[in-house]
This record gives structure tokens, sequence and C-alpha cells, in this order.
């Protein structure tokens, strides 16, 4: 049997299109993931869809998706994506439109049910040890990290391009094998080998030389061009990851060593939705110019658990900068920054955070606190602002910012609590 | 000599708990570290109270996964730090200084 080859094309909401468009364009991908969401992107996309019903998703979606969707369309290749993030179904229907105006014929699926806001008021934060209805209207949002079993359906409905909000990230990539092997569910060895492979690609060049470069030490060549990677899959769930000949970057044991690591934990034990994955057993083997094979992967049965991500809001950060140069720069800057002290005494301030940036010719102050009040918050920039003419002699270059702090607290909740669909836009089981 | 000329690593980040990996260029020198880069002397080098740090051992990749619970003083959403994420944090980690003279 032919490999399955699957490729990512985002590892952050901010990730760069062009290697993706190069992916899409000269890959032969069977199928091609964007993984765009992090723990408070989902939050910040929540706030949107509140001032704007028909936002809440990425708002990069567009333009990933004209980028890559004639390559994927001219050779065959599937598209998943969490890009719905807060509202995959408003995204799911900006890419129906998209492939409308490309002249394409794309059916366009989207997942949901990992929205868990309206059941989660009884279940106790493992930060703050309290329910979650204790945050009243400072919630924000509530979503469960979900398995493949939506995005799986919505493959077997026939879908190209899959939109789900917060899926777990090597989800993602573990559906699209699960579909195409038929990998049974309680294979957990197969489902190890599934999300080690979608760990490694999740975080795009992360795995390809990105992150990587040490100058002297760890030399990555041509990091400017850097090539995103795709995973050559066989049957047996076992993989050679690799990236496209006359791309930037190097894919050895040692980037995928690091990209195996990365945010895990316990190795034995990474707790996913459908699999306790184990990778404490994994090797990397060099097997030709940037290809690397993996292999020994396995795992366990799930927990029967979900990690629910619940976010609020929890003040104002205020944060001005000002910066003093040449002779006494220092000795300017430390002045400026006991003035503030003196200066800024509100009784909502929680904490505050000073520091001088740079060599003592060349100082930058940098003043932030977390406050209860925005008016606190924007009090700092002020402040700082106002050295100019009540400050030290020659400060320059001030900059401010003020922003609404969404904290993230966690939860579990039973599996079976979380009902996912799945719906093929336009067709006749579509949700209204 | 300092970590930093046999090893290699990255750093990640969930919630208020930081990942730093810690992985040796050479095999050969894989025993020292271990020996050396102990979980109570990575908490020492990171200021972080003894018993904070946990960590695990891939010996076939040659390779440490330290794991340091409230680190990054509330996560990325509530750190005032520059670096919320603590992502320089691996960096900063291979500076140790490397004790053994058996090199």
């Amino acid at each position: 049997m032919k490999p399955f080859r699957i490729g990512c094309g985002a590892g952050f909401q901010g990730d760069r299109i062009e290697p993706a468009a190069d992916l899409a364009n000269r890959g032969a991908l069977d199928v091609l993931v964007f993984e765009c969401l992090a723990e408070r992107t989902i939050a910040l996309a929540q706030k949107a869809r509140l001032d704007d019903p028909t936002g809440g998703y990425d708002p990069l979606l567009e333009r990933r998706l004209r980028a890559t969707l004639p390559g994927c369309a001219r050779h065959g290749t599937k598209i998943i994506t969490n890009m719905g993030a807060a509202n995959p179904r408003a995204a799911a229907e900006k890419a129906r439109a998209i492939v409308a105006d490309l002249g394409l014929s794309l059916k366009v699926a989207m997942v949901t049910g990992d929205d868990v806001s309206d059941q989660i008021a009884g279940y106790i934060l493992d930060e703050t040890s309290q329910p979650a209805s204790a945050l009243g209207q400072r919630m924000v949002s509530a979503n469960a990290y979900i398995g493949i079993s939506g995005i799986v359906e919505a493959l077997a409905q026939g879908a190209d391009i899959v939109i789900c909000g917060r899926a777990s990230d090597p989800a993602l990539f573990l559906a699209p094998l699960v579909h195409h092997f038929g990998w049974a569910m309680d294979d957990y060895e197969k489902l190890g080998r599934g999300t080690l492979i979608g760990h490694l690609l999740e975080c795009s060049a992360q795995i390809t030389g990105g992150y990587f470069a040490d100058p002297g030490v760890k030399d990555v060549p041509d990091l400017a061009h850097i090539g995103f990677p795709f995973a050559d899959v066989t049957a047996d769930g076992n993989a050679v990851i690799t990236k496209l000949e006359n791309t930037g970057g190097i894919v050895t044991p040692a980037t995928c060593t690091e990209q195996l690591l990365y945010e895990i934990h316990n190795p034995a034990r990474y707790l996913q939705p459908d699999v306790v994955a184990d990778f404490s057993k994994v090797t990397f083997e060099a097997i030709g110019k940037n290809r690397v094979a993996v292999r020994g992967a396995t795992g366990q049965p799930p927990t029967g658990q979900l990690k629910v991500s619940v976010a609020y809001r929890d003040g104002w950060q205020g944060e001005g900068q000002i910066s003093y140069m040449g002779v006494n720069a220092r000795t300017r800057a430390e002045l400026a920054r006991s003035i503030l002290d003196q200066r800024i005494d509100a009784a909502d301030i929680d904490e505050r955070l000073s520091h001088l940036i740079g060599s003592a010719e060349d100082t930058r102050l940098r003043y932030t606190a977390r406050c209860t009040s925005a008016a606190t918050a924007r009090l700092i920039g002020e402040e700082v602002e106002s050295l100019y003419l009540c400050g030290p002699a020659a400060g320059g270059g001030v900059s401010k910012s003020v922003r609404e702090i969404i904290a993230i607290a966690s939860t579990l909740v039973p599996s079976n609590r979380v009902i996912l669909r799945s719906d093929i836009l336009g067709a006749n089981n579509e949700a209204t | 000599m300092k970590l930093h000329d046999l090893a290699h690593g990255r750093t990640g980040d969930k919630g208020d708990t930081s990942n730093i990996s810690v992985i040796a260029y050479h095999a050969k020198d894989f025993d020292r570290l271990l020996a050396e880069i102990t979980p109570e002397r990575v908490a020492a080098h990171l200021n972080q109270p003894a018993g904070a740090v946990t960590r695990y051992v891939l010996p076939q990749l040659c390779a440490m996964n330290f794991v340091l619970k409230g680190a990054l003083k509330g996560g990325v959403t509530r750190s005032l730090a520059l670096d919320a994420h603590g992502k320089c944090l691996s960096s900063v980690l291979l500076e140790m200084p490397l004790t053994s003279d058996s090199s």
C-alpha cells in the first residue's frame, strides 16, 4: 500500500503562508492540516464573536485557503483545520464561498460540539478551586479538547475541507490516518503512533529547523526559506518525516527529538482524547538527506475525560516604555523608574514589574502592572509618557499599551458528556 | 565547560508549567549529563523551589525532559514578564556550568 502523505500548513495562528502554498502545489499531499489554535486563541476568538456574530474564526483563514486551495484541488488533497476557532459554522460558510469563488467543486464540513460553556457551571477549576459558575459574567468561553470522531465522520461523509474549533492538535492529523487506514478505535498502538505523527508535525517548521538555529552550534541552512514538514505514513503507523526539495531548513534526529519533547510533560503518558500516547520508546533514524524514520510509539486506553479550557476576564495590563541613551543613560533610567514608583499608587494594582533593558549607554525602561480597572492600566502608559516633560533629561521613544487579560483555567469533563457532530454545508442533513 | 557545549534543548509551556528538554549531542556524554543535570540543580539554576522539577529520561534519544510546575508566574495569560511563555528558559538552562572534570 502506498504511504499516506500528510503535511502541516500552519503551526499557529500567525504562521507563514508561503511554505503552506509550496506544500499544496508541489507536495502531492493526501491531507494538509492547518493547526492554528493556542490555549488563549479561542478565548480571543470568542471575544471577537461577541462583537461580531459572523466573526470569531481565524483571521487568516481566507488568505490561507486562497493560497492553498488551487494546489490542493489539483492533487486531491483534503484540508483539515481548527481555524473555525469560536465559530466553525461561519468559518465553513466562508470557506464554501471561497471555494465557489475559485470555481472549485469541493465539499466543506464543520465539526461542532467542543463549546461546552452551557454545561460547565458545576465543574471545579484546577487553578481557582472554585466551580466555573463562580466566574459569573467574567467567563468568556469554555471549550473541550475534542478527539477525532467528528473529523473522521466528516471524512466518511466525503468532505474535502473539514473545519473544527478546539480539537486536540494531534487529533487533526490522527483523524485522517484512522479514516484512511481503517484503524480500530481500540488499536491503541496505532492511535499512539498516529498521535506521535500529529505531535511531530503540528508545530510546522519546528521540526524542519525552525526554532532550532543556534549559530555556530546548531546551524540551519537557508532558514529564510524554510519548508514545512510532511510525513509519509505506512499502515503500521510508522512514518518518515521530511520536507520538499529546494526549501530551507533541516530534518534530523536532533530536530525531531526537540519537537518530540515539546510541551508533552511525561513522555510515557501524553494524554489525548482518544488515547494515552506513549512516546517513551520512540526512536529516530536518519535514512537520507532531510529524511528521518520515526518508530516505536504506542498507547493505552484514554482516561475517559476531556480537558476543558475555561477563559475568563482577569483585569487589565498596562505598560509603558521609554529609552535613555548616551552618557549616564542607566542612571537616568533608574531615576525615571523611581519617579514612576512614587507617582503610580492606585489601590487596584495587583502586581507591578519594571526592568531596565539594554546596556549602560542604551537603556530602555519597561514599566508594567496588572490592575483591576482599565483606567489604572491606562495610567501606567500615561505616566511613562509624561516623563517626557516631567522626568529625567533626554528620554525618548515612548510606547504604551493596555490589554485586557484573558486568563485560562482548566478542568476535566467526562468524554461522553461532549456530543460532537459533523455537517456537510449545503447537504440535507445540515443543522439549521 | 557549560551544558551548552554538550547539549541542546527547547522550551514549551502549558498554563503555568514549563517543559524544557535537554538533549546530548553525543551519546558518550549522556551518562555524565544524567549524573550532573539533576532536577535539584535545574531547580536551583532557574530559581525554582526544590521539588518543583520533575525529570523524565529517554536513554535511546540521549534526552531528558524537565517539567517545572508553577514556573511561569501564572502563565502566558497573567505573567507580566516580557517572555511570558518562558520560551527563553532552555537557553538559560544551557548556561549551567558543568562541575565534574571528566572533560
